[in-house]
């Protein structure tokens, strides 16, 4: 078992493409929450093969593409702090804050590190003791466990220069904002595998309870993503709403109780500011009381300036599910992956990137056809 | 010091009567056409599993010249050193490049070395330089793709990207994974040998085969259409590409290259391609079509089709 080519064989996609197209009769239209599900449709061209009843709609679920301004400006900030080595995921490298991305940062003054793992950013802190080490802590629930491991590891090893900048996001609370916000009508969540992995598929149980809307938590391979629009399907062609997984070798009801303590221990929820929908609520994460000491903002003064908005970017439309990449008109001419003018254009996970990439730049041309067998 | 490094470190290995003589300029016959190449390199670490910067640089400009039809002869080495360089790390690269380019059957004709102040270069630099004679009759361009060519790619991808990535500083990961790093200069004489049809040949190093394709699809003006099921890639490759976000189609190769063959010449070609070691899973991963001109499609495993398009900016490791 490789996890990967299992996971793509044709003739099994074809079984389930042809059971969507029998059993799809009602006009469905379909949110996957999760950046890294946007990208996996579009790179295996998953939407192709779905029959005209299906729609798929865009979430807010790319970790970087929702970090608001103000907080990307305070990580600029503090990059250019004397003595501070950043240390970030790649995704955020290029993601513009209000005047300038961390790579502008970096090729100013900034030592912006580029790391893979939490674990990484310590190692910097030890060989490096003279300077302050901050990780930038942006990521969802799948992200969180493995910084407050870090901090956990850095208080056990007495580490002193080792800080963080949370700017943790929750998943279920923004799409509790999203569904009463009520801009967009939904019969059915695609369902992020990597958060659920952590917080367990319990934790949607709120959706078919409080809106009626069918939830099925999908893996990244397209067989994994063509079996829960199947179940999708079969819920509302049968008028029912639950929780059901397409991912049982990931995700588990009840979650990963290991990562939940870990997070529970080191963390406590806040209100965070999303981009495109404002503060929201026990939202995020900071640490809590007894690690305040690791906290970046606590620890340094930097001054972050004014925040501003990029002009004529729609990403907060976009992550809200209310227009998508198409939509917009900077979208592919000022716009683009050398040029980004908002996050959803720059993070691998974002849609802007994701449309680019792939080749949904225009509505003016189709891709050419290979034979389909549905 | 400049001085004294060429005397201890270079000429020992690199000797031959052109360098020996210490000239400004190194002076040789020719005859016929003549395919001339340079190159620059920087990559991070300088040791990496499979190669190290001088092989690279020397495999690299002969497959340049060999991804003309030519047959490599002279190459110029220059060295940018930032000081603090261990001289032993020196000297392993100026030997692995010497064992490179006389693989390759070229030799090393002139050379230059620079220090320069700590900081002011990122441990070593390599420019380089080649020339090679192109044997009449060969014409091959990557605008010369025709509708109907088969596309044949000479093995795995995202071998060298994967490899060195594995080596840089907060992504390191263990893998039994190498470089592909190799000169094909005799490969392509072994495909030349059994055909006079191909007509475009390009070693997909940054950007990747996808960055290729599309630009022998743009300088031919055809539109290009691959299968994803088609295309080898190691599970090492595939594994660590899932994991830190990348596309195997992107990731820079070291050692392959694209051929673009008249459809009743490429199994012969392929099979050519295939007896040399370096070649051994090679396959015929697409063809050229009349599609719309500079557009790569790949039909995906699961039968849809999307839309292939250029490496833009650089590939970055996802967060999760």
């Amino acid at each position: 078992m490789k996890f990967t080519s299992e996971f793509r064989r044709s003739e099994l996609a074809g079984g389930l493409v042809s059971r969507i197209h029998r059993h799809s009769k009602t006009p469905a239209r379909l949110m996957e929450f999760c950046g890294g599900h946007t990208v996996a449709i579009l790179k295996h061209g998953i939407r192709q093969l779905l029959p005209p009843t299906i729609e798929m709609l865009s979430g807010p679920g790319c970790p970087v593409c929702v970090t608001a301004n103000v907080d990307l400006d305070k990580a600029m900030a503090l990059a250019k702090v004397p003595g501070v080595i950043l240390a970030t995921f790649g995704d955020m490298l290029k993601v513009p804050g209000s005047n300038s991305s961390l790579q502008e940062a970096k090729a100013e003054v900034a030592d912006v590190r580029i790391v893979y793992s939490t674990m990484d950013g310590l190692d910097i802190a030890r060989r490096n003791p003279q300077k302050s080490v901050v990780f930038l802590g942006i990521g969802f629930e799948t992200t969180a466990p493995t910084l407050a491991a870090s901090i956990l590891q850095a208080e056990q090893e007495g580490i002193k220069n080792y800080y963080m900048l949370s700017q943790h996001k929750l998943c279920p609370p923004i799409t509790r904002v999203l569904l009463d916000l009520g801009e967009i009508k939904l019969q059915g969540i695609v369902c992020p595998g990597h958060v659920s992995a952590i917080i367990g598929s319990r934790s949607w149980e709120f959706i078919p309870r409080d809106y009626g809307i069918p939830c099925v938590v999908s893996g990244f391979e397209p067989l994994d993503i063509l079996q829960c629009i199947d179940m999708l399907v079969s819920q509302i062609e049968s008028g029912e709403a639950r929780v059901e997984i397409a991912y049982r070798r990931g995700v588990r009801p009840e979650g990963n109780q290991t990562a939940l303590k870990l997070l529970d221990q080191v963390f406590e929820p806040c209100p965070t500011s999303w981009r495109g929908v404002g503060t929201v609520p026990q939202s995020g994460l900071r640490l809590r009381e007894r690690y305040r000491r690791f906290d970046a903002e606590l620890s340094f003064d930097f001054d972050p300036g004014p925040t501003k908005e990029h002009q004529g970017c729609i990403c907060g439309e976009i992550l809200r599910g209310v227009k998508t990449p198409r939509d917009c008109p900077l979208f592919a001419e000022k716009c683009n992956p050398e040029q980004p003018v908002g996050p959803c254009m720059v993070s691998s996970e974002g849609s802007c990137a994701a449309y680019y990439l792939y080749g949904v730049q225009g509505s003016a041309f189709k891709v050419p056809g290979f034979p389909i067998s549905v | 010091m400049s001085h004294d490094l060429v005397a201890r470190i270079f000429l020992p290995a690199f000797t031959n009567p052109h360098l020996a003589k210490l000239d400004d300029a190194a002076i040789f016959d020719t005859q016929g056409r003549l395919a001339f190449t340079t190159d620059s390199y920087v990559v991070t670490p300088i040791f990496f599993p499979g190669g190290d910067i001088g092989k690279l640089a020397v495999c690299g400009t002969v497959n340049d010249l060999a991804m003309m039809g030519a047959v490599p002869l002279y190459l110029t080495l220059s060295f940018i050193i930032e000081e603090g360089l261990p001289e032993d790390e020196l000297q392993a690269i100026v030997d692995s490049a010497q064992t490179a380019a006389a693989d390759a059957g070229a030799m090393i004709v002139a050379g230059d070395t620079k220090v320069v102040p700590h900081g002011s270069a990122d441990r070593l630099f390599v420019n380089t330089s080649g020339i090679g004679t192109v044997p009449p009759q060969i014409d091959i361009s990557g605008s010369n793709a025709r509708v109907g060519d088969k596309v044949i790619l000479s093995g795995t991808i995202g071998d060298h990207g994967i490899a060195v990535l594995s080596q840089r500083e907060g992504l390191r990961f263990s893998t039994t994974l190498q470089s592909d790093c190799a000169s094909l200069d005799k490969m392509v004489a072994q495909m030349l040998e059994v055909s006079s049809n191909i007509h475009c040949l390009r070693d997909p190093t940054r950007g990747g085969l996808a960055t290729t394709l599309n630009e022998i699809a743009a300088q031919s003006r055809v539109g290009i259409r691959i299968e994803e099921d088609r295309i080898p890639v190691r599970h090492e490759v595939r594994a660590a590409c899932d994991m830190l976000g990348f596309d195997p189609l992107y990731v820079a190769n070291e050692g392959k290259l694209v051929a673009m063959v008249a459809a009743e010449d490429a199994e012969r070609v392929l099979g050519a391609i295939r007896r040399n070691n370096l070649g051994r899973e090679a396959a015929i991963i697409g063809e050229v079509t009349a599609g719309r001109a500079g557009r790569v499609v790949m039909k995906t495993s699961i039968g849809a089709s999307r839309i292939v398009d250029m490496l833009v900016g650089d590939i970055l490791p996802r967060i999760c």
